[in-house]
């Protein structure tokens, strides 16, 4: 289906997906979707488990790759530039367009390193740089307060709230464009989901962020705009505030309300 | 609402919020009706019981309020469901108002009886009697939209509600002739006009019960809107 989002004037399109399939074998898991994400805001999937917006969200970097019996069809243009059909190497898609997940994924090393490991595969920085970038990416991430002091610690003795902003930090020092965001407060408390939805709002500023939530409200609060997703269709997308007082279609409307099944 | 919530709780909930709503309209409507009746009947002891109804309508506006905000904070609802609730909050905002509306008419009364007016002036009560029939119809039938969320009828409630000013500005008229006809009924006339204001008063709450209605089902805000431009959504 064709869904278009009125998006207010001189909002730049960051990504446009055009009529994207997606199968697991043969399971047909996204469905004819078209969508258009505007650049440096925050856009939310919501939906019933398995319609497929966790999928949508790993198509942009070709996350699903990993798996040899999924594959995607369609276009994702990111900058014009079709991520599903390029010869770039994949490797510099996920740079420019990161994803944290569910559990927070800090490696078995230094808070420091957690960091400048990323950005040693992409430049060679002198360590007077490599400090300021990891500085630099901590605070981005909200950060740098709590661990300024303990950079050499582990990255797993951090809670569960600041590995997951360390996760976010280590996509932003290497300076990526798009934030996809898999369920990133699912394991956390709420103060530490406070922080996070937080940083999301400030992020938005240098970065196109995208978040799949199983929490409604969570998408109510803090993104921009909102698609709805059942088994596999783009039910309906629009800015957030339309969809959550005055959804278009009564299928969105039972489900944001708890009418759904 | 015909479909239900996944939590029966919820359901429960506003089912019994939108049942005090109502309670609340039939209690300041048959305050209304009681003090036009008192007025017409100058029975000063109806005006009493008016006027003793306030603290009922003013606690179950507290209550209600109170419900709502416990609902929002405990369930945070979306779309519809939070339609539902900004449009409660206002409903029982004019309800109260109407309640106001019933002890100023009610006072009015007993004013009239304690200053020795008494039917023997000829004012004209009835005519008032018709304009607060027209008002509390209104008012019942926009409570009825309410308890079945019906457009429709919120929609014949806004498009009556010409007929209730032109009653008023008809019973002005006639208000000023009896008051140059005879200037010793001017100071219980003009008690007059102030009463048939209220009534005026009791319509236009009527007709924002009416548009809130529209809103709960529509979601569009037709405050401040043509007529035709109502009904173009109410279609």
């Amino acid at each position: 289906m064709d869904t278009k989002v009125d998006t207010a004037a001189g909002e730049k399109i960051k990504i446009q997906v055009k009529d994207l399939n997606f199968y697991y074998g043969k399971f047909h898991a996204l469905k004819h979707i078209n969508l258009e994400i505007p650049e440096r805001k925050v856009t939310a999937f919501i939906g019933p488990s398995g319609c497929g917006k966790s999928t949508l969200l790993r198509t942009f970097n070709r996350m699903f790759e990993l798996y040899p019996e999924q594959r995607a069809e369609g276009q994702i243009l990111v900058d014009g530039q079709d991520v599903l059909t390029t010869k770039t190497d994949v490797s510099l898609i996920r740079a420019k367009i990161g994803m944290v997940f569910q559990k927070p994924t800090p490696f078995p090393m230094s808070i420091y390193d957690n960091i400048a490991f990323g950005v040693r595969l992409f430049e060679t920085l002198p360590r007077v740089e490599m400090d300021e970038r990891v500085e630099w990416a901590l605070k981005k991430a909200a950060l740098w307060n709590e661990v300024k002091d303990k950079l050499q610690q582990s990255g797993s003795s951090l809670s569960g709230g600041q590995q997951q902003r360390l996760c976010i930090a280590r996509g932003i020092a290497i300076k990526l464009e798009v934030l996809l965001l898999d369920e990133p407060c699912s394991a956390l408390d709420p103060i530490s989901t406070g922080k996070i939805e937080e940083l999301i709002h400030e992020l938005k500023a240098d970065y196109t962020v995208m978040i799949v939530t199983h929490n409604m409200q969570q998408a109510a609060r803090c993104s921009d705009y909102t698609a709805y997703m059942y088994l596999g269709d783009l039910v309906e997308f629009g800015p957030t505030s339309e969809l959550f007082m005055k959804p278009k279609k009564k299928d969105t409307e039972d489900y944001i309300t708890g009418r759904f099944g | 609402m015909s479909d239900k919530h996944m939590s029966t709780q919820f359901d429960a909930e506003l089912a019994g919020i939108s049942g005090r709503v109502l309670e609340m309209g039939g209690l300041v409507e048959s305050q209304v009706s009681r003090a036009v009746k008192a007025l017409t009947d100058f029975n000063g002891e109806m005006a009493d019981d008016v006027l003793a109804q306030e603290d009922r309508v003013n606690q179950l506006e507290v209550e209600i309020d109170r419900d709502l905000s416990a609902i929002i904070a405990r369930r945070q609802p979306t779309a519809r469901d939070l339609r539902l609730l900004i449009a409660v909050s206002k409903t029982i905002a004019n309800l109260e108002r109407v309640g106001d509306e019933a002890a100023r008419i009610a006072r009015t009364v007993q004013r009239l009886i304690n200053t020795g007016v008494s039917t023997r002036l000829r004012l004209p009560v009835a005519d008032l009697g018709f304009e607060a029939e027209l008002a509390i119809a209104q008012l019942r039938k926009a409570l009825d939209a309410f308890a079945r969320l019906d457009t429709a009828r919120a929609l014949e409630v806004l498009k009556q509600d010409d007929q209730i000013d032109q009653e008023f500005d008809g019973l002005m008229r006639k208000l000023i002739t009896y008051m140059m006809e005879d200037p010793r009924t001017i100071s219980s006339s003009i008690d007059l006009v102030f009463v048939a204001k209220a009534i005026e008063r009791v319509g236009d709450h009527g007709k924002n019960l009416a548009e809130a209605i529209i809103y709960v089902v529509k979601g569009t805000d037709v405050r401040h809107s043509s007529l035709a431009d109502v009904e173009n959504v109410v279609r």
